[in-house]
């Protein structure tokens, strides 16, 4: 119909088309195939989607404009149906970046992001689509944008992640427990831009030790601004160094993909680290 | 005669100091001159008009499509025939039935769980090995993704070809891509990455270097439709004709854009009512007669290298099968629209043509059924066995040379394997070794 329909093959297309949907005053939820075909996107979403508001003086405005877009590992996606580039978009000051780790929390987040007056990106973790199942609420409901969610409470170590790091994280919790009688806080991130930056290092006052993993690359990767943040309004409560559990510095590989994530076995050396420094 | 030389001689130094053009008329040695307004604007020098009319594309024709061999195989233009000699149309044949049976078995392995992604090439064969057979060996091949057949015109084996599906050590890729993101240095084919249409102006800027190489070779670069609607395509398009690049765009229009079809995807004359906007020669072919596509292929290389200007050949075809093992067509189209373009498929085309020559039978195509069925099935058992390259593959070729903090990552992986073996699938890869 008009509301839902293909467009030709062009990202950079795809995206201006929404934002110029936005300025004309429709809604518009423009998806890209996979997170790792946005790039010729990437000049609209930071040069203009990103700038509208500031560089009009507030005269206009694409607030109504959402993206979303399947991200991340899914078992045999390799270079190009694998990348979590988050890190990117969190680089840019006027949109917001958006990460569920399951159903019902994909419905609310999503759903706030479309209702929210700023452009938001919204990376679906793909490998969730059909890993994860969860009852949802038919009804409307939203969830907050810009707060962290801490999923499970504990007192010795603080781990944070976001999409289907989450349940890695969850089950490195279990282990540690069973293991090594750790008690972990399990926090979801959910908004990569703007970040609650709140909940991280309160948890982070209480805890001590702090291990942030991402399936992104480790250099500049989003655990390197939490990293920063943290280790700046923490300092004295930090028992040991920030340790960051992330994917490897090279592009997302296909055979190797089992030795590339941030697994729960890495997360569990981590956290020894963390508990042994 | 000195008066009327004269004459025309003033009638020269007028032409050259008055800004407005002139239009020299007669054939007398009286030469005269009227004085036409053309405009005078650095962008375009044609006439004016004084006639309000917008140019209306549905009023023109749409771009004729070239074809040598009907439908049942038959030559409909003797004189466009290129009268391939036996042994050549026998490996056309071979090859496009090949390529046929090696889909087909792929296919079902990723089904199989045995491999985890597919992309076939049904319908499309005559594309590949048309223009494949058309070029020279050291030309320059850019794909997108659907021309496995090139590479089997060339030479890469069944072998190299399920070894890549694998990822497994004798993997020219070394166990980096995906399935089907073939490449090899040897047969001038550049890898393949999933991105579509990144491919384009790297061709025109290959072919550029091959100009100023005076090597005489020329480069084809592959796409579909859709990848023709990315903004790189427009890249591709005008920096190859504004720098004079010997490259051949060879545009596989095959209806769809995984779900999208044609009708979604432009609104003008597709492809080819593209190049002359941007000063290119430009040619639509029937992409399921293989001898079609070889003769525009051919000719368009030949323009290429000898006037170092790029070409657009758009191969009208269609994707019998599913875009890739990740979709199911049977979701926007319907099985009798796929079983109708069959019936146009170009290995039947090519079947019927050499049945007609005498040059192949029944019991012929029978027995390389099973033969070709055979040889795939070997090397699949081979590729299947085979271990994948050790983890150390993981942190090489990013750069040329591994840098201390990539070397650093690496000795924490091999520690934490030390640590982890258990965990870990060490046993279907080669040892670890970093050199």
């Amino acid at each position: 119909g008009d509301r839902v329909f293909n467009s030709p093959l062009s990202e950079q297309g795809i995206v201006a088309f929404g934002i110029g949907l936005a300025v004309g005053g429709a809604t518009a939820i423009a998806e890209i195939q996979f997170a790792d075909y946005i790039f010729p996107a990437f000049d609209q979403i930071t040069n203009e989607a990103a700038k509208f508001r500031y560089r009009s003086g507030n005269l206009f405005d694409c607030g109504k404009l959402t993206i979303r877009t399947p991200c991340g590992a899914v078992g045999h996606g390799a270079l190009y149906h694998s990348q979590s580039p988050e890190a990117f978009f969190a680089h840019i000051p006027g949109i917001k970046v958006v990460i569920p780790r399951g159903p019902y929390q994909a419905k609310g987040l999503l759903l706030s992001c479309i209702r929210d007056p700023n452009p938001c990106v919204f990376f679906e973790p793909k490998i969730l689509y059909r890993g994860a199942i969860e009852e949802v609420p038919t009804k409307d409901y939203t969830l907050p944008l810009s707060q962290a969610e801490v999923v499970q409470e504990g007192n010795d170590v603080t781990l944070v992640g976001w999409g289907t790091q989450v349940h890695v994280l969850l089950e490195v919790a279990k282990i540690a427990q069973e293991k090594l009688g750790m008690s972990c806080e399990v926090i979801d991130l959910r908004t990569i831009l703007p970040w609650d930056s709140d909940t991280i290092c309160k948890s982070v006052v209480k805890t001590g030790r702090l291990l942030v993993a991402h399936e992104a690359t480790h250099t500049m990767g989003f655990a390197a601004e939490i990293a920063a943040t943290v280790q700046s309004e923490c300092f004295l409560n930090l028992e040991s160094p920030i340790e960051r559990v992330c994917g490897y510095d090279t592009p997302f590989p296909h055979v190797f993909e089992p030795f590339y994530i941030p697994d729960q076995w890495k997360c569990l050396e981590g956290i020894k680290k963390l508990v042994n420094y | 005669m000195a008066a009327k030389l004269g004459g025309a001689l003033r009638t020269l130094r007028y032409l050259t100091t008055r800004p407005v053009s002139c239009r020299l008329i007669g054939t007398s040695p009286s030469v005269r001159c009227v004085h036409e307004d053309r405009p005078q604007f650095p962008g375009s020098k044609s006439k004016f008009t004084y006639k309000l009319s917008f140019l209306d594309p549905d009023e023109e024709a749409g771009i004729p499509v070239y074809r040598v061999m009907n439908s049942e195989g038959e030559m409909t233009e003797k004189s466009e025939d290129p009268k391939i000699d036996k042994t050549t149309v026998l490996k056309m044949y071979r090859d496009m039935t090949l390529l046929n049976s090696m889909d087909k078995i792929l296919y079902e392995s990723q089904r199989q769980g045995r491999i985890s992604f597919y992309m076939t090439n049904f319908g499309e064969e005559a594309t590949h090995i048309g223009s494949a057979s058309a070029l020279h060996p050291e030309d320059m091949v850019f794909g997108q993704y659907r021309e496995a057949g090139v590479l089997m015109w060339r030479g890469f084996t069944l072998d190299q070809f399920i070894n890549q599906c694998y990822g497994n050590t004798e993997d020219v890729g070394k166990g980096r891509q995906m399935p089907v993101h073939y490449g090899s240095q040897d047969l001038h084919f550049v890898t393949i990455s999933s991105p579509l249409a990144t491919q384009m102006p790297q061709a025109s800027g290959a072919a550029y270097a091959f100009k100023r190489a005076q090597n005489g070779k020329c480069v084809i670069c592959y796409f579909g439709e859709g990848a023709a609607s990315e903004g790189d395509a427009h890249a591709a398009f005008n920096f190859a004709a504004t720098l004079d690049c010997p490259v051949i765009f060879f545009c596989r229009n095959n209806g769809y854009a995984i779900s999208t079809p044609t009708s979604d995807q432009y609104r003008g004359d597709g492809i080819a009512s593209r190049g002359s906007g941007y000063g290119m020669l430009t040619i639509r072919v029937d992409g399921n007669d293989v001898f079609a596509v070889h003769n525009v292929t051919k000719e368009a290389r030949e323009i290429c290298v000898s006037h170092n200007r790029p070409v657009l050949i758009e191969a009208m075809t269609y994707r019998i099968g599913h875009h890739s093992t990740s979709d199911d067509s049977s979701m926007y189209r319907k099985k009798g629209e796929v079983v109708k373009f069959d019936t146009n498929n170009p290995i039947g085309r090519l079947r019927s043509y050499m049945v007609k020559q005498g040059w192949w039978n029944d019991d012929q195509e029978n027995e390389w059924k099973e033969e070709s069925k055979k040889m795939v099935m070997e090397s699949f058992a081979k590729a299947e066995k085979r271990k994948k390259p050790n983890p150390t593959e993981l942190f090489k070729d990013v750069y040329e040379e591994i840098p201390p903090h990539l070397q650093k990552q690496m000795d924490s992986l091999k520690e934490h394997l030390s640590k982890n073996e258990d965990k870990y699938p060490t046993q279907n890869y080669e040892a670890w070794s970093e050199h």
